[in-house]
């Protein structure tokens, strides 16, 4: 199990949960058990069969396009962070 | 018990003696020593040895660690005819720096000589005494403050990260703050943006901001542009010349805007954004560091950004994610420290946590890469219009 953190634009996408847990030995694995659950999260984070260009992926606080992107592996325990663009300033 | 001057005497027999024209070789060299000037403030202000450190003999211990960190370097003490500086040669060798000489008949005899001599650019004591919290930092000092006084800063946005920015950056001294902002303040503002008050209901932001920064600060003259930012007018606002920007816009096509101008015009961008009860914040180094972009290509789809309704921040996180802008924008004018640059700060205030993660440039970014696509600048669609102004 892997603890994912679910950025707070997002949390309507997942019931609120500000982390939830997700199975996957990579990114990919643990993505695709993530949209399954919540399916409203697929168009969020995923564009067709790659991540989308507006959302980032940290393992261990790396991003992973500079790892090995969806098939990055993910180790049992580590930290993972969706981050979507935000703009608000107001 | 020894006289003054058999004292003197045996300092002197001890300590290691240069002349003038000998330590303005030294200093003239590809590695040169650093220079110490031990007299009191009237008399540095008088004129002293360019590239000096002004450390009165009083401070010397107390100061020698900050002022010289490397004990390594060779050190030239010197003061007006060389007696306070063999004492203050003495007192630095006792503090373990290995190669430090006294400047034998002092700034008297480099002037005697026909050496140069540079006159300090001083603040002058109302400024000495507003700013005196600053200069008794000795990364800061009079030189830095110096430096924030002839600084220029731009702000886009005068609202939950503008206000706090601002606040501090002129507060601190910044001698030219610019606010780009085309709205009015109303009511929903006033839970957060504590640039503006109940008075300034209905007021453009960029007025109501400009008196509460002047009231603060007379120092810092305040530009102010009341307009959105747009493809058409950036070159224009970038061109009047800024060291620093702060992003606090509230909108993509904006934060798009402000990265793309700030990699062609070479001016840093201190990032914030906020959500409810998180933030963000980093820096966009052009040359340095990634931008926006790097991070972030393109924009979400209208239909994919967060939803305007869901919005809502907590009164207090842009004035810590603010702030924190703040603190960055300084270390970039003063340059100190280590800036925010290709690291992202995540906080979240329920949690009271920072995260960090690693951003990293992108050599096929459409901007700041090696083959740049994005030549022009793009204007996005408006996402969120009305409540996410506000959002």
């Amino acid at each position: 199990m892997t603890v994912v953190r679910i950025p707070p634009t997002l949390r309507a996408e997942t019931g609120g949960e500000r982390q939830v847990e997700a199975e996957g030995e990579t990114v990919r694995d643990l993505l695709d058990d993530l949209v399954d659950r919540f399916p409203a999260l697929r168009h969020q984070i995923l564009a067709g069969d790659s991540l989308a260009p507006f959302v980032n992926v940290y393992v261990e606080g790396e991003d992973v396009r500079t790892l090995d992107g969806l098939e990055t592996p993910v180790a049992n325990g580590a930290t993972v962070i969706l981050l979507p663009a935000m703009a608000g300033g107001r | 018990m020894p006289t003054y001057r058999e004292l003197l005497a045996q300092v002197k027999a001890h300590i290691d003696e240069i002349d003038s024209s000998r330590a303005h070789e030294l200093l003239a060299s590809d590695e040169p020593p650093a220079l110490v000037d031990v007299r009191e403030r009237d008399e540095w202000d008088e004129g002293h040895i360019p590239g000096a450190v002004h450390i009165p003999r009083g401070y010397l211990e107390s100061r020698a660690e900050s002022a010289l960190p490397d004990r390594e370097r060779p050190v030239i003490v010197y003061c007006a005819s060389g007696a306070r500086s063999a004492f203050g040669a003495k007192a630095l060798e006792e503090l373990g720096y290995g190669t430090v000489s006294s400047l034998a008949g002092g700034f008297t005899d480099w002037k005697r000589n026909g050496l140069p001599t540079q006159l300090p650019v001083a603040l002058e004591p109302s400024k000495r005494k507003r700013y005196s919290r600053h200069l008794l930092i000795p990364e800061v000092g009079e030189a830095g403050q110096l430096k924030l006084l002839g600084s220029r800063i731009l702000l886009v946005g005068a609202g939950g990260l503008g206000s706090p920015a601002s606040l501090y950056l002129a507060a601190a001294g910044v001698g030219r703050l610019g606010i780009v902002d085309a709205d009015v303040v109303d009511e929903t503002n006033l839970q957060r943006q504590i640039a503006h008050s109940t008075q300034s209901l209905g007021e453009p932001k960029v007025d109501s901001a400009r008196r509460t920064l002047e009231a603060l600060n007379p120092d810092v003259e305040v530009k102010t542009y009341r307009e959105r930012l747009t493809s058409e007018n950036i070159d224009r606002i970038l061109g009047e010349g800024w060291d620093v920007i702060v992003d606090g816009a509230d909108n993509f096509p904006t934060r798009y805007l402000v990265n793309d101008a700030s990699i062609w015009h070479g001016v840093p961008v201190v990032h914030g954004s906020i959500f409810r009860f998180e933030g963000q914040v980093t820096v966009f180094k052009p040359g340095e560091g990634p931008c926006y972009r790097c991070l972030f290509p393109q924009p979400p789809p209208p239909e994919l950004a967060p939803s305007c309704a869901e919005g809502g921040v907590l009164g207090v996180l842009p004035g810590i994610i603010g702030s924190l802008q703040a603190n960055e924008a300084l270390k970039l004018v003063l340059g100190i420290g280590e800036p925010l640059v290709g690291r992202l700060l995540l906080f979240d205030a329920l949690e009271a946590s920072f995260t960090e993660v690693a951003l990293r440039r992108d050599p096929a970014c459409p901007v700041c890469g090696e083959s740049p696509t994005i030549t022009e600048y793009v204007d996005y669609v408006e996402f969120c219009q009305g409540t996410a102004a506000h959002a």
